[in-house]
């Protein structure tokens, strides 16, 4: 094949082009190792320890950081709405007015984003360090597939604490609400609550339920395959984690809104 | 038997491997020496499967392994064991559950038999009371005895190994080479061996073959190797400085 040079007015076209080129191809890659993990996932032998290791390493050493998180976003707002709410005389709605934010929105995005800066990173370090001292490549030449071995046990274990991560958090959030609402504010605990079981339904729930399982995939995926793609030494596990970091966390809050503009 | 036909691999237009042609017979000992830099582990990761070759065949039992992929790459694999350059340890495991790690999970065997085989490979190469160490916290030198009883503690067929002894001291030099001596006189498995250890290797060796710029200049049995007329060959096996350079 040969190349005709382009005249000079094309040339800018022509970097466009090959930029264009360079992000199907690997979108293309990062899907592909998508479809290879789940490929891995439903095919036997299933591998439970490292599961029950990731799950640990994922969701149970995240369990403070959520604590403290979920416990001052459902403060904060509990402040925030009481303030806004008493402008209208309209103190009683705090209760479904917190629980609401944090259970459709505030919970799954910021439980998410927690898990990422605190695991996700620590993944693709993880990886990336076993990609550049070739114990990757010690798993492949022993007819071990990686695929199995390090990333389908991560992705399921995103599956299964992300959902429970913000659970958590949801109830601390809801009970840091009540704190400054009622305790602090003087709310009456009645209101509170009752107002709450009246706003809040199955389908708020399953909203953030929704949200948190497809964070959970997002952050594994996009951090095992920034880990398992490392090249060039300590230099490129750096730079690997913090593009995984971001790239979760911009996804995450890009699917957000796709989410809840067509979920009910 | 290991037979490999004009290899070629280039790095973003960069030819390392020009044109490899090789054959390894069934239960010899074949050592690579050359250059650092000179794509000797480029062309031990062709062996293994973990790079294909802009062009070129890689025989290994009669099947071309460039053409191979998945689970009938695989197949081929399980007869290997591979000691990497760095070793390759898994760092989150004990240098035991290490060795232990391929007879569990690509064997399946049952726990006492794991056990035994683990104990008789670590007293092997000389660690029987490595215990429950991790890899981090012992020797390099150790390491590197921990990864060879790794890649031979399933028994396989073909073993590679890149520079099992590269920055150790000469005893050690020395102990790993009788090691791979004596564990080839006990399982006969066929070796393919890339070393910078001269003159070390000719003792152990059954051929030698010198890779310099991209090709195999000259093989042959370590005396006509040590006895070469080839400039590049006595140049290397004498370690005299690159006029170039
Ligand atoms: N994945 C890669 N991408 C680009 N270039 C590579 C890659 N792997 C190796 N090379 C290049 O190929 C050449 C040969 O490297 P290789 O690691 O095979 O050398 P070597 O003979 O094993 O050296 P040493 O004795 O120091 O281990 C080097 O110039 C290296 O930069
Ligand atoms: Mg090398």
């Amino acid at each position: 094949m040969t190349e005709q040079p382009l005249a000079p007015a094309l040339r800018p076209f022509e970097g466009l082009g090959r930029w264009a080129i360079a992000i199907v191809e690997s979108l293309g890659r990062f899907g592909g190792f998508l479809a290879q993990a789940v490929a891995a996932l439903v095919t036997p032998p299933f591998k439970l320890w490292p599961l029950i290791g990731r799950i640990n390493y994922i969701g149970f050493r995240s369990l403070l950081i959520i604590l403290l998180t979920g416990a001052f976003t459902g403060m904060v707002l509990g402040l925030q709405i009481f303030l806004t709410l008493s402008r209208f005389g309209a103190e009683a709605f705090l209760g479904p007015a917190v629980a609401l934010s944090i259970i459709r929105e505030l919970g799954p995005v910021l439980a998410a984003l927690m898990v990422t800066g605190r695991a996700g990173s620590a993944l693709t370090a993880e990886l990336g360090i076993m990609r550049i001292t070739e114990q990757v490549d010690a798993l492949t030449v022993m007819a071990l597939s990686p695929m199995r071995y390090l990333v389908v046990p991560s992705l399921l274990a995103g599956l299964i604490t992300f959902p429970l991560m913000t659970a958590l958090f949801d109830l601390i959030g809801i009970f840091g609400g009540y704190l400054v609402g009622v305790e602090l504010l003087g709310l009456s605990q009645g209101t509170y609550w009752g107002e709450m079981q009246t706003f809040v339904n199955r389908g708020d729930i399953m909203i953030g339920f929704w949200k948190s399982l497809s964070f959970g995939v997002i952050v594994t995926w996009v951090c095992t395959y920034k880990g398992f793609h490392v090249s060039r030494g300590a230099e490129g596990v750096a730079q690997a984690t913090t593009q995984a970091v971001v790239l979760s966390s911009v996804l995450i809050l890009v699917w957000d809104y796709f989410l809840g503009s067509v979920l009910p | 038997m290991i037979k490999v036909d004009g290899l070629r691999k280039s790095f973003h237009g960069q030819p390392v491997l020009r044109g490899i042609d090789l054959e390894v017979p069934d239960g010899s000992i074949t050592i690579i020496i050359g250059r650092s830099g000179g794509g000797k582990s480029v062309f031990l990761k062709h062996l293994l499967g973990l790079l294909r070759p802009d062009s070129g065949r890689i025989e290994v039992g009669g099947v071309d392994l460039a053409r191979l992929s998945g689970r009938r790459l695989d197949e081929v694999r399980k007869r290997y064991g591979v000691v990497f350059q760095g070793g390759a340890l898994f760092d989150s495991m004990t240098c035991r559950d290490n060795v232990a790690f391929p007879l569990r999970e690509k064997l399946r065997l049952p726990r006492p038999e794991i056990d035994k085989r683990v104990g008789t490979a670590l007293e092997r190469v000389g660690l029987a009371a490595i215990g429950d160490k991790y890899p981090e916290e012992v020797s390099g030198g150790m390491r590197k005895r921990v990864a060879i009883a790794r890649a031979l503690v399933t028994e396989p067929e073909i073993v590679f190994f890149d520079e099992p002894t590269t920055g150790l001291d000469p005893v050690l030099v020395n102990t790993i080479h009788q090691l791979i001596v004596d564990l080839h006189r006990h399982s006969r498995f066929t070796a393919v061996m890339v070393s910078h250890e001269i003159p070390e290797i000719f003792d152990i060796a059954d051929r030698v073959g010198m890779l310099h710029e991209g090709r195999i200049v000259e093989i042959g049995p370590p005396a006509a190797i040590q006895g070469s007329q080839n400039p590049i060959v006595r140049q290397f096996i004498r370690g005299e400085p690159d006029p170039q350079a």
